[in-house]
């Protein structure tokens, strides 16, 4: 099993005809992802490949019943783009597009929330059931199929972990980038609510960074209700307060959002934290059940 | 974006949020005429830099007679003004703002900020103005008021009624403070900041409140809808480099250690940094060329970390995926030939086409050596690192 998308998403691709978005949707539908739809305001009853474009979210659910939007709309239509799919009944939307306005983002935050959709990123690589479905930019063929959970803040990172997974011979059930942003759609909770409810997650892998105290609430959160070992990694330790490290949320204030404080918690909560990111594979192929 | 003081204080203008007379100015002979126009002393003498603290560090003064404002306008302008948020070089001085000085009954702190917890927008609040408020939030956080309004809904006036009835004020002043809340706001939204601090905002003797400061931050992603706002851009008060990175759309921080180092993505930028550490070396720099990482974002990237004159060593860590490796390092080897690379390099890569990649670094005949991976490139990059040192 897997968590979020599987072998039944139909993906509809908002900004279906833009470089960035052919390119991955041909990627996605290359891995296996049934892409049912695009759309594009102004190209509607053209094809993409083979793909149907519609000019509106509503058009394209209702004609070919797609089950999850991916957004690859440019930032300043983005947040609009979010709301549409929402508001079309769209029950998963995976943001990827990269610097929305955090105003706008909050707008589209509690929307999306009164309307009941689940929201992954926005600024983030998408999610990918490995075997089944991808919905995202991640290289595809670095994933294998199995037992762990991974989820994540950033997205190159993010390729690393799953790669030195896969290159240990431990597969993935799901893994979901959250994104780097302030504001995000689903975050560590989420995701670790879906993973220990899913009967074929065996371990959870958590990869975190400074700024903000998303993986101190996710430790809170892991230490009551979480049964299945969980390994975390904090990026950012030799961060220096006060910049933006490339994410907007990637900001150490004060004395809140350090990594040192992020590891404690994690630690205290359970969670075998992983310093050297080299030996993240081997750690998760001594400590997860086969 | 950072803005000035003084151009903070034009955008409260516009919002009708009250502010002491007063005026920018860039020269002594400027900032003299700015403190006769005013017509009155005290005036008060304030450093323009970017950073915060500069009361402490000398850059604040008040002057209770023309030759008093003189004698603190020549100290200030051109002074290197270090605080406790500039670094020890400091920041030379060269901008003033002169302003009227005020009868102060009492100094409070105000702030919006967006909070991600919750994805509202959360006013602060304190009667502890004029303090550190990192420490006053450490230490009486109960001095520090907070009331969240939801972005989707808007301000409402029970929002500022939660805070103004929490600070004591003379029934006069709640109602002065319930208007300017709402104009703050107002600012904040319409603008994308990302910050919006005054501190102190003051009670003069006469019952008014008056921003005596103003400092706002914006979110960089909205920055395209605010042209006025980029006009106010100072570069002056930016790293030359980074500045030159921003051009590229590189994500660029100079640090203070000795090894280079660029990477595709943020999180994995910030790991390498930390991997580095790990392996007994000191990154010179955050550098991300962006997840996608095209070969001239590679060789601007590698010039500009170049250019750090602190530099011993470079490690170059791509995880490409969808990225050809043997064009990546096509992109290393012309970016190194034109840079003319002296110090020597480490690279890890990963992508399609890992050995034709590898075979074209190791054929260059630059000082390029080829990781495996992460960690056996921190290990090499460290190794560089403690050679330079004997």
């Amino acid at each position: 099993m897997s968590v979020f998308v599987d072998k039944n998403t139909r993906l509809v691709v908002a900004g279906i005809t833009g470089k960035e978005g052919q390119f991955h949707t041909r990627a996605c539908a290359a891995y296996g992802t049934k892409v049912v739809a695009g759309v594009t305001p102004g190209k509607g009853g053209q094809k993409m490949d083979d793909i149907p474009v519609f000019n509106t979210m509503e058009q394209a659910r209702k004609e070919t019943g797609c089950n999850v939007a991916m957004i690859f709309v440019p930032p300043p239509f983005a947040a609009d783009s979010i709301m549409e799919a929402a508001s079309a009944g769209v029950p998963l939307v995976v943001a990827i597009t990269e610097g929305i306005p955090v105003l706008d983002m909050m707008k589209a935050y509690h929307f999306i929330k009164a309307s009941g959709v689940r929201l992954i990123g926005p600024n983030c690589p998408g999610i990918i059931s490995p075997g089944k479905a991808k919905v995202g930019i991640m290289p595809g063929p670095i994933h294998k199929e199995g037992t762990v959970g991974v989820v994540s803040r950033s997205g190159t990172l993010t390729y690393e972990v799953v790669d030195q997974l896969t290159l240990n011979g431990v597969g993935q059930s799901t893994c979901i980038g959250i994104g780097g942003d302030p504001v995000i759609g689903t975050n560590f909770i989420d995701a670790l609510k879906a993973f220990e409810a899913d009967p074929e997650t065996k371990g959870i892998v958590m990869v975190g960074e400074i700024g903000g105290s998303a993986e101190e609430d996710a430790a809170a959160f892991i230490k009551r209700n979480v049964t299945k070992p969980v390994i975390g990694f904090i990026a950012g330790l030799t961060a220096p307060p006060g910049r933006r490290m490339g994410h907007a949320g990637a900001i150490i204030s004060g004395s809140s959002g350090t990594g040192q404080a992020k590891i404690e918690a994690m630690e205290k909560a359970g969670i075998t934290v992983v310093r050297n990111l080299g030996q993240l594979g081997k750690t998760a192929l001594e400590l997860f059940p086969k | 974006m950072k803005i000035h003081e003084f151009q903070a204080k034009e955008l409260f203008k516009k919002f009708d949020i009250p502010i002491p007379r007063g005026k920018a100015a860039f020269t002594v002979d400027e900032a003299k005429k700015v403190a006769a126009e005013l017509g009155t002393f005290p005036v008060v003498v304030k450093a323009q830099i970017h950073a915060g603290g500069r009361g402490k560090g000398g850059g604040v003064k008040l002057a209770k007679s023309a030759a008093e404002a003189e004698k603190y306008i020549k100290q200030i302008l051109g002074m290197t003004l270090v605080t406790h948020q500039t670094g020890p070089e400091g920041k030379v001085v060269k901008k003033l703002l002169v302003e009227e000085g005020l009868n102060i009954a009492k100094e409070l702190y105000m702030a919006i900020l967006p909070d991600r917890s919750n994805s509202t927008i959360l006013l602060m609040a304190s009667e502890a103005g004029g303090m550190d408020i990192e420490e006053v939030a450490a230490k009486t956080p109960e001095k520090l008021i907070k009331v969240w309004v939801n972005p989707a809904v808007g301000f409402q006036p029970y929002n500022a009624r939660a805070l103004a009835y929490q600070l004591n004020f003379d029934p006069e002043v709640t109602k002065q403070f319930i208007t300017m809340a709402g104009k703050l706001y107002d600012l904040f939204m319409k603008y994308d900041c990302s910050l919006l601090e005054i501190n102190p905002l003051v009670i003069t003797k006469e019952k008014k409140l008056i921003a005596l400061d103003a400092k706002i931050n914006f979110d960089d992603n909205a920055l395209y809808r605010h042209k006025d706002v980029v006009e106010f851009r100072d570069l002056n008060e930016e790293d030359a480099l980074e500045v030159e990175a921003s051009k590229y759309n590189i994500n660029y921080i100079k640090l203070d250690g000795n090894i280079g180092n660029m990477v595709n993505g943020a999180g994995l930028a910030m790991a390498t940094m930390d991997t580095i550490k790990l392996a007994g070396a000191s990154p010179a720099n955050f550098l991300d060329v962006g997840g996608g990482a095209s070969a001239e974002m590679v060789e601007n990237g590698f010039r500009i970390l170049l250019s750090d004159k602190n530099v011993k060593g470079v490690l170059i860590n791509i995880f490409g995926g969808i990225l050809r490796c043997d064009i990546l390092a096509n992109g290393v080897v012309e970016a190194a030939k034109k840079v003319k690379l002296t110090v020597p390099v480490v690279i890890r890569m990963k992508g399609t086409n890992v050995e034709q990649g590898k075979k074209i670094l190791e054929e260059s005949g630059l000082p390029l050596t080829v990781a495996k991976d992460v960690w056996d490139a921190a290990e090499k990059v460290a190794a560089i690192a403690k050679k330079a040192k004997n």
